[in-house]
């Protein structure tokens, strides 16, 4: 039970930061109908961004308080990550209005080859830390209840934290702001947005910075736990049946998919993955998927797809 | 003034049918043929041949295969790579099992081996539609590269999933020196290209356009999407796992599941939609474009003498790469076919305006 329990937990924890990588991929599909393949991409620049800003901040203005060096690196990296979301509206998506889904997918990876060179020709491409001063010393929970207790990983546990924190400021954003408001008008209908005035431009811009945002805190996040690198952007690959099986257009649909993603692929690697020769949690999530997908088509919280002819 | 059809009247149905109605195409493309198929070996070192025209050739195949299915019948796929992978080992489990098996019979049965995965793989098709679909089928992506990694019995108990073949011989002819291999692979290639063409410009290929373009309308006419959803799968990864084979046995040699990782997808739909989504000359153009791509932006620093460390240059290549794609896309969304295309149809008024 206590086993059990642990890997539960461990689920859980995985599926809280495959949440936020999915948020990113939803928010940007709700506002602009672009399925963002760079998302995986922009979670490695920002990642690479703020773990090189954080080095370079204390020389560059000669101060020596590391954490004035984080906040100072996560900000500077967010003004990156604006800058792109700008760059990308303004040089790809104002151009490719009105085309069809699969041309604007091709588009975004294009855009994630560009990020990966640009990045790695800017950054460099080590394997870079970031240190945001997280506690990696784990504890147990229930030592009352089980014996032995539940081993939890805290480090996992405050990933958990903030990624939980970062989706409720974010439902705040959507739900009572003014700005928020108008990001959901413009992914319930362009047009109708627009002639009421609203700048679908702008949005853009807006929504690919908060998709930024997301990236910068998942970036940082797994950034910490496994460092840097290139094969970060690997998670998105992760994270793409969590956006399926959730709903492409529904924000708490990529929280709940990915927690039923991150407990389906703990659980299945520990109890299935030795029957079948182990490594199957990378597969095992798109089949959880596609199995969800085979009952309800438009995933779990999706909008229903309508077909008119 | 030269590629004009005036003057070349049709006199039955099967004149006006022709895959090339206008008798200029017809011998330029037996030319392009002739040349790809004498000229090319007398005229290419062996480098040449092993490095871009070969991989050139198989990888139009595969494009050629990915277009039947998503520029045809509009179903979007991210599992090429798996379909690759299970045509190579399906053909290589024929020829390693059965004593005897001839080479061609070996990589049609790959084929046939990825024609049923990919029957398989596109039942969730008929209610999964679009960018759900395309996701789902990294499912098929995945769990072949597992598969291949894991289950010992489909690379005869080898470690790692490499796989090895040699003795490649056709009718006693063996295939061996490079240039054969890709006068090998040019005869496929041209083979399946004419195959594909004839098929999707009969009452199939008209299925599967009417249900790409809008497939509620088209089951409202009396289509049959399952029908007309499977047989593109079938048709389509019978293309694609032939391709794979070829790239297995002709291309590599030995190979491990990674030669068909989910970049292979991602490059092959590059292809097809660089090249022009429904087209078959499109396939062809745009395999030309991705393989030559990498090849000149590699090439390029040294030819223009300038000296760059080689961690730099890749990270170049990805970004130009990365950027020329997003270009292209805003110039012509419809892939260079559509270029050709419009050049032809300015080709035949030329010189005058009208």
């Amino acid at each position: 039970m206590g086993f059990f329990l642990e890997t539960l937990f461990g689920g859980l924890m995985a599926g809280m930061l495959y949440s936020l990588i999915a948020l990113g991929f939803v928010l940007i599909y709700k506002a602009s109908g672009v399925f963002n393949f760079a998302q995986g991409a922009m979670v490695l620049f920002a990642a690479l961004a703020m773990a090189r800003f954080a080095e370079w901040f204390p020389k560059w203005f000669g101060f020596d308080n590391k954490v004035a060096a984080v906040v100072l690196a996560f900000v500077g990296a967010m003004a990156v990550m604006v800058a792109v979301a700008w760059v990308i509206e303004r040089l790809v998506l104002g151009k490719l209005v009105n085309q069809e889904g699969i041309t604007l997918l091709m588009a975004t990876l294009g855009i994630s080859y560009f990020m990966d060179g640009f990045g790695q020709t800017l950054f460099g491409s080590d394997i870079y830390k970031i240190d945001i001063g997280m506690p990696k010393d784990p504890i147990f929970l229930f030592e009352k209840v089980f014996e032995g207790g539940v081993l939890v990983n805290k480090e996992d546990l405050y990933a958990a934290l903030i990624a939980a924190a970062l989706v409720a400021c974010l439902s705040v954003f959507f739900q009572k702001t003014s700005t928020g408001r108008a990001l959901r008008a413009v992914a319930d209908d362009h047009q109708a947005a627009q002639s009421i005035g609203i700048p679908l431009r702008r949005i853009w811009v807006i929504v690919w910075s908060v998709a930024g945002f997301a990236a910068l805190v998942a970036g940082m996040i797994w950034g910490s736990k496994l460092g840097v690198q290139f094969s970060l952007q690997q998670v998105a690959l992760k994270a793409l049946p969590v956006v399926i099986l959730g709903g492409l257009t529904s924000v708490p649909g990529a929280i709940i998919g990915g927690l039923i993603i991150g407990v389906g692929e703990k659980l299945s690697e520990v109890y299935i993955g030795p029957m079948l020769g182990g490594g199957i949690e990378i597969w095992f999530a798109y089949v959880l998927a596609l199995l969800v997908l085979l009952v309800r088509p438009q995933g779990l919280f999706g909008e229903k797809i309508i077909d008119r002819v | 003034m030269i590629y004009r059809e005036n003057g070349q009247f049709k006199t039955s149905y099967r004149d006006d049918q022709q895959i090339f109605p206008i008798a200029q195409d017809r011998y330029l493309i037996l030319a392009l043929i002739a040349f790809a198929a004498i000229g090319v070996p007398l005229l290419a070192s062996e480098y040449t041949f092993r490095a871009i025209l070969t991989p050139l050739l198989i990888l139009s195949l595969a494009a050629l295969g990915l277009n039947v299915l998503v520029g045809y019948c509009g179903q979007i796929s991210l599992g090429t790579g798996a379909f690759m992978a299970i045509g190579a080992y399906g053909a290589y489990n024929f020829f390693v099992r059965v004593p005897g098996m001839p080479l061609i019979a070996a990589l049609l049965l790959g084929g046939g081996c990825a024609t049923v995965v990919g029957v398989l793989f596109g039942i969730p098709s008929l209610r999964i539609k679009g960018l759900y679909l395309a996701v789902a089928t990294l499912a098929a992506q995945f769990f072949t590269d597992w598969a291949f990694l894991r289950i010992k019995w489909f690379t005869n108990d080898s470690s790692s999933g490499s796989v090895s073949v040699a003795g490649l011989n056709v009718l006693g002819l063996p295939i061996e020196t490079p240039v054969q291999k890709y006068l090998f692979c040019l005869a496929f290639v041209c083979v399946f290209g004419l195959l594909a063409k004839n098929l999707v410009r009969g009452n199939i290929g008209r299925e599967w356009m009417a249900i790409r373009d809008m497939d509620v309308a088209a089951s409202v006419i009396g289509i049959r999407p399952v029908y007309a959803k499977l047989t593109a799968f079938a048709v389509s990864s019978f293309i694609v796992g032939v391709a794979g084979g070829l790239w297995g046995f002709v291309h590599l040699g030995s190979w491990e599941p990674a030669a068909f990782s989910v970049d292979r997808s991602f490059q092959l739909l590059f292809m097809v939609i660089i090249g022009g989504l429904g087209s078959i000359a499109g396939s062809f153009f745009g395999a030309a474009f991705i393989v030559l791509l990498p090849i000149f932006l590699d090439a390029a620093p040294s030819w223009l003498g300038v000296p760059i460390d080689t961690a730099l240059a890749s990270h170049l290549t990805f970004m130009i790469f990365g950027a020329l794609i997003v270009f292209f896309l805003i110039v012509e969304p419809h892939g260079i076919a559509r270029l050709w295309a419009t050049a032809r149809e300015k080709l035949r008024l030329w010189p005058f305006p009208h």
